[in-house]
């Protein structure tokens, strides 16, 4: 037993040497350094979906201001909020914008810096069918009130002549977490549906009538991937990168379009001159040709007053930077820029930060 | 009468390959989920994974540094809570409760265990995070703390209930006070079951997410010290899985199966360390 | 110590009191340690309740039996989540529990002591896995293997059973209700080996003596010597199987409507919580999630009520305690 014991100590020893040696190590290599004493640290904390660009914002950021290391974590947009509210994090960051009433909670006045943008997309999963399939709002509405429970259903036929429809049952997918991408969707269907307003209406999240829910994007990925005959909405990054298929959507121009990154800037610009000054707008069903007509903003939230002088230089050299050189990044990833009207105006509004 | 005894004998080698079925299922089970993980996330296990900071997207060479030594760290502090007040409690439920108020107490630590991990994430960040005004390290090893206490006591209680009353009596006889016998014979006697409720209690607690998102927050820096967020390798897990990468997908795998092989080193020493004569 | 200059001093009077008082310190120490549990609880409940005041008066009982879960309008009601709940639990229990002991039984009764402790060793890592993990393979191996062959095989053979009808997505309660029964096993295995194992020798024997066969020992004799713990392993499961979310959220379904059929979606007041707390806004939508978490925490009460009932009425003697 003693030898055990001896054996037992050893190894704990030796773990917490090869610990120690692994901290030192990383802590002197200069890929990871461990702060300096007059490091500044934020915390930010908000939307899920623009996680991957601003992490690579603040990584780059910090390559350049060594000193300054900018922590985001997506808890979601609302809990984004909540957190800024509750004075818990530096920023928040939400999909939709903050309404009234969470507005009227705030001890600061807080200012929507849109950061890029993003679109939904309805994507599909039909045995025996590759070819694009091309969907119009009522399709959509239809679909997911529960109302057309077939793909060969002549609504869905009408807009998608020439491609063989099987009679299989439509498995309706949406998310089951409380999402920015389902305010998105839903806020979308509820401006071309006044029957979806009335019966279910926008939000994070809602009651749906029929359907799976997944959770997150990945969820709904993967419920539409392995179900035959679903259909699901996901933000147009993941259908990109998991190079599953998604359809054409009719915009209010009666123009089917595919999502792509330049399509939703269109949407974007269509609205620049009718922008309210707080940036707080819904820029589905865009006007314009080319504009896709489920895209929206992601916003960053930052407090007007912020007391710790450090900290105040730090966010308004952040947005400065993110707004010129931070959009070059963007589409990389598969956001799309802001449209340089957009840009103009928000870099105006860094000086109200004080 | 010998169709009987042919009876009772196919009874007995059924019921004992049955078992032996259900015990093969288990362990079939976790090997099939540790071949998953080797093979998905084995490819982006590297000495640069567990010595280097998360990097953006796209770029190569990022690791869980941070998340290690935070995971490492709030399993510390969750340990130094939970364990104390958990194995003293289980002493107390199994030497010398009466009969009402060890039953409140096994029946609320029972209530307790079946809590959300979230709820009681929320919890912690009502009495902790929102005070202070930020997230933490301390409060995410509180939350994980509170989180041990109802389990280690009840498998402490059971653990020494197994201890016969031999001992005991005879500890006393001998002359010694109630809490040296307990400390002295009772407790070694059932080291090794309290080690494992331990061990399980600590290995639940490593893998819980949920409540470390609202306390310890997540860091894509390191995290000094015990009063800021900290990254934490199932919260990694968790951010990474969800997002639409492949090559975070993989990390995410990678960081489950270190997850894993910590738990197992943790294990092994424990076992080690309380192996040798005990009560059986 | 005294030196050795230093008389010999007279031999305390209080030592006996001495003696006593370590009992007492030891007997308020650990006494302490075990009200912290209710201390907690109680606090739990109070943040619950205080974080929850406008939902409880807006539905009253009305919560208990609704069956709208409307963020929208502001409507909301518990009832298919507190179903999903129990249905989910009930058969993780059903599985893990016969499977957990039987295990349990093997590696304490035949398996050869080195590979018990391996093979314990094994699934005591099962425990460390993280939730979402668990929620992955659910999604990516579990569900596509019932939708394909496990739900169409049991519409085929026991197709007549209202539990098994219906549309077969793959995720459902019965995806649920397994997953969790993978997850709470090793909590049941473990303990239970460990109870098993110290039931003393003396018993065994005794039964062999007598001429038992060595499962008739095991199953007659050993085993309910060993209720006790095993019991307790069992609460520990269940407890696991109630409050788990990752999980139970990524193969479960997400859609809060009561059915007869396992093969249905469903949705768990755990997993409901954690998908919509993050996101909520709005005071009442918290509120009414947070008084879910007091629901759940009634739920638990009542249940391990019970079973404890259950238990207590149908204890034999011979225990081991």
């Amino acid at each position: 037993m003693k030898k055990l014991s001896i054996l037992s100590m050893i190894l704990l020893s030796a773990t917490f040497v090869l610990a120690s040696l692994v901290a030192f190590h990383s802590s002197r290599s200069s890929a990871t350094p461990i702060p300096a004493p007059d490091t500044i640290m934020l915390n930010g904390a908000g939307a899920t979906f623009p996680y991957p660009i601003y992490s690579k914002w603040f990584s780059d950021f910090n390559k350049i201001h060594s000193g300054i290391e900018i922590n985001y974590q997506s808890i979601g947009s609302g809990g984004g909020i909540r957190q800024l509210l509750s004075g818990t994090v530096d920023f928040g960051a939400s999909d939709p914008p903050m309404t009234d009433e969470q507005l009227g909670h705030a001890k600061t006045k807080i200012l929507h810096f849109p950061t890029v943008l993003g679109a939904v997309v309805p994507t599909y999963n039909i045995p025996g069918i590759s070819q694009e399939l091309s969907f119009t709002p009522e399709v959509l509405v239809g679909i997911y009130l529960g109302r057309i429970t077939k793909w060969n259903d002549a609504e869905i036929a009408k807009s998608n002549n020439g491609v063989n429809l099987p009679a299989q049952d439509i498995v309706v997918v949406h998310r089951s977490d409380g999402s920015g991408t389902s305010y998105v969707w839903t806020d979308y269907l509820s401006k071309v549906s006044p029957e979806w307003q009335s019966k279910v209406g926008r939000n994070t999240s809602v009651n749906w009538p029929v359907g799976l829910g997944g959770k997150g994007n990945e969820g709904v990925t993967g419920l539409v991937k392995q179900t035959p005959g679903a259909i699901g909405y996901v933000e147009l990054i993941y259908a990109v990168q998991n190079q599953i298929p998604y359809g054409r959507v009719r915009n209010a121009a009666g123009v089917f379009v595919k999502a792509d990154l330049a399509g939703v800037t269109a949407a974007a610009a269509s609205f620049a001159k009718t922008m309210p000054e707080d940036f707080r707008i819904s820029i589905t069903n865009a006007p314009g040709k080319a504009a896709y007509p489920i895209a929206s903003f992601t916003y960053l939230l930052i407090p007007t007053k912020i007391e710790d002088a450090s900290k105040r230089q730090v966010i308004k050299d952040f947005l400065t930077w993110m707004l010129n050189d931070g959009q070059k990044e963007v589409e990389a990833l598969s956001y799309s820029r802001l449209p340089k009207e957009v840009v103009a105006r928000e870099l105006k509004q860094i000086s109200q930060i004080q | 009468m010998p169709w009987r005894d042919i009876w009772r004998k196919f009874v007995n080698y059924f019921m004992f390959s049955l078992t032996g079925i259900c015990a093969l299922v288990t362990v079939g089970v976790l090997f099939f989920i540790l071949g998953y993980l080797v093979w998905n996330g084995g490819s982006s296990l590297s000495w640069a994974f567990l010595t280097h900071l998360p990097t953006p997207v796209g770029e190569p060479g990022g690791g869980m540094a941070n998340a290690i030594v935070g995971s490492a760290k709030l399993l510390l502090l969750a340990s130094l809570i939970g364990i104390p007040i958990g194995f003293l409690g289980g002493v107390y439920l199994a030497e010398f409760g009466g009969r009402s108020f060890p039953f409140v107490v096994r029946y609320t630590a029972d209530l307790l265990n079946g809590v959300p991990s979230i709820v009681m994430g929320i919890f912690a960040y009502t009495i902790v995070v929102l005070p202070m005004k930020h997230f933490s390290a301390f409060a995410g090893g509180l939350a994980l703390g509170v989180m041990m206490i109802p389990i280690a006591v009840r498998s402490t209680e059971e653990a020494l209930r197994t201890v016969p009353l031999m001992l005991r009596e005879g500890a006393l006889a001998l002359g010694a006070s109630k809490w040296k016998t307990i400390a002295t014979v009772v407790v070694p006697a059932a080291r090794k079951g309290i080690v494992t409720g331990i061990i399980l209690d600590i290995a639940r607690v490593a893998g819980e997410t949920a409540p470390l998102l609202f306390t310890a927050f997540s860091n894509r820096f390191w995290s000094p010290g015990w009063n800021q967020p900290t990254a934490s390798l199932p919260v990694m897990v968790f951010t990474y899985a969800i997002s639409p990468y492949e090559d975070w997908h993989r990390q995410a795998w990678a960081a489950g199966l270190v997850l894993l092989t910590l738990v197992l080193v943790a294990n092994v020493a424990a076992k080690l360390s309380v192996s040798g004569r005990s009560a059986r | 110590m005294p030196t050795a200059s230093a008389p010999p001093k007279r031999r305390p009077p209080g030592l006996i009191q001495g003696l006593r008082s370590g009992d007492t310190f030891a007997h308020v120490l650990t006494l302490l340690c075990a009200a912290s549990i209710l201390l907690v609880t109680v606090a739990l409940v109070q943040q619950l309740y205080v974080n929850s005041t406008g939902a409880l008066h807006k539905f009253g009982f009305r919560f208990l039996t609704g069956r709208t879960w409307d963020p929208v309008s502001g409507d909301f009601g518990a009832l298919p989540f507190v179903y999903g709940t129990l249905v989910t639990s009930a058969l993780a229990l059903l599985v893990a529990v016969p499977l957990g002991v039987g295990a349990a039984i093997f590696l304490s009764e035949l398996a050869p002591p080195r590979i018990s402790n391996a093979m314990t060793f094994v699934i005591e890592l099962l425990a460390a896995v993280p939730s979402v993990i668990y929620g992955l393979l659910g999604m990516f191996i579990l569900v596509p293997f019932l939708r394909q062959y496990g739900e169409p095989f049991l519409k085929h053979t026991l197709g007549f059973l209202p539990l098994f009808r219906g549309p077969m997505y793959g995720v459902g309660m019965l995806a649920g209700g397994l997953v969790l029964a993978i997850m709470v096993v090793p909590f049941i295995i473990s303990l239970s080996r460990e109870v098993l194992l110290a039931v003393p020798v003396e018993q065994r024997e005794a039964a062999l003596g007598l001429g038992a066969t060595k499962w008739e020992s095991t199953w007659q004799v050993v085993v309910p010597y060993a209720r006790i713990g095993i019991m307790a392993s069992v609460f520990l499961a269940l407890a696991r199987a109630l409050g788990e979310t990752m999980a139970v959220t990524m193969v479960i379904g997400n859609d809060p409507k009561i059915n007869a059929s396992l093969f249905a979606p469903g949705y768990s007041i755990a997993a409901v919580i954690a998908n919509e707390f993050a996101e909520a806004t709005g005071d009442l939508y918290i509120q009414a999630l947070v008084e879910l978490g007091l629901v759940l925490f009634a739920l638990t009460i009542v249940i391990n009520g019970l079973a404890r009932i259950v238990i207590i009425t149908t204890t034999q003697k011979g225990s081991a305690h």
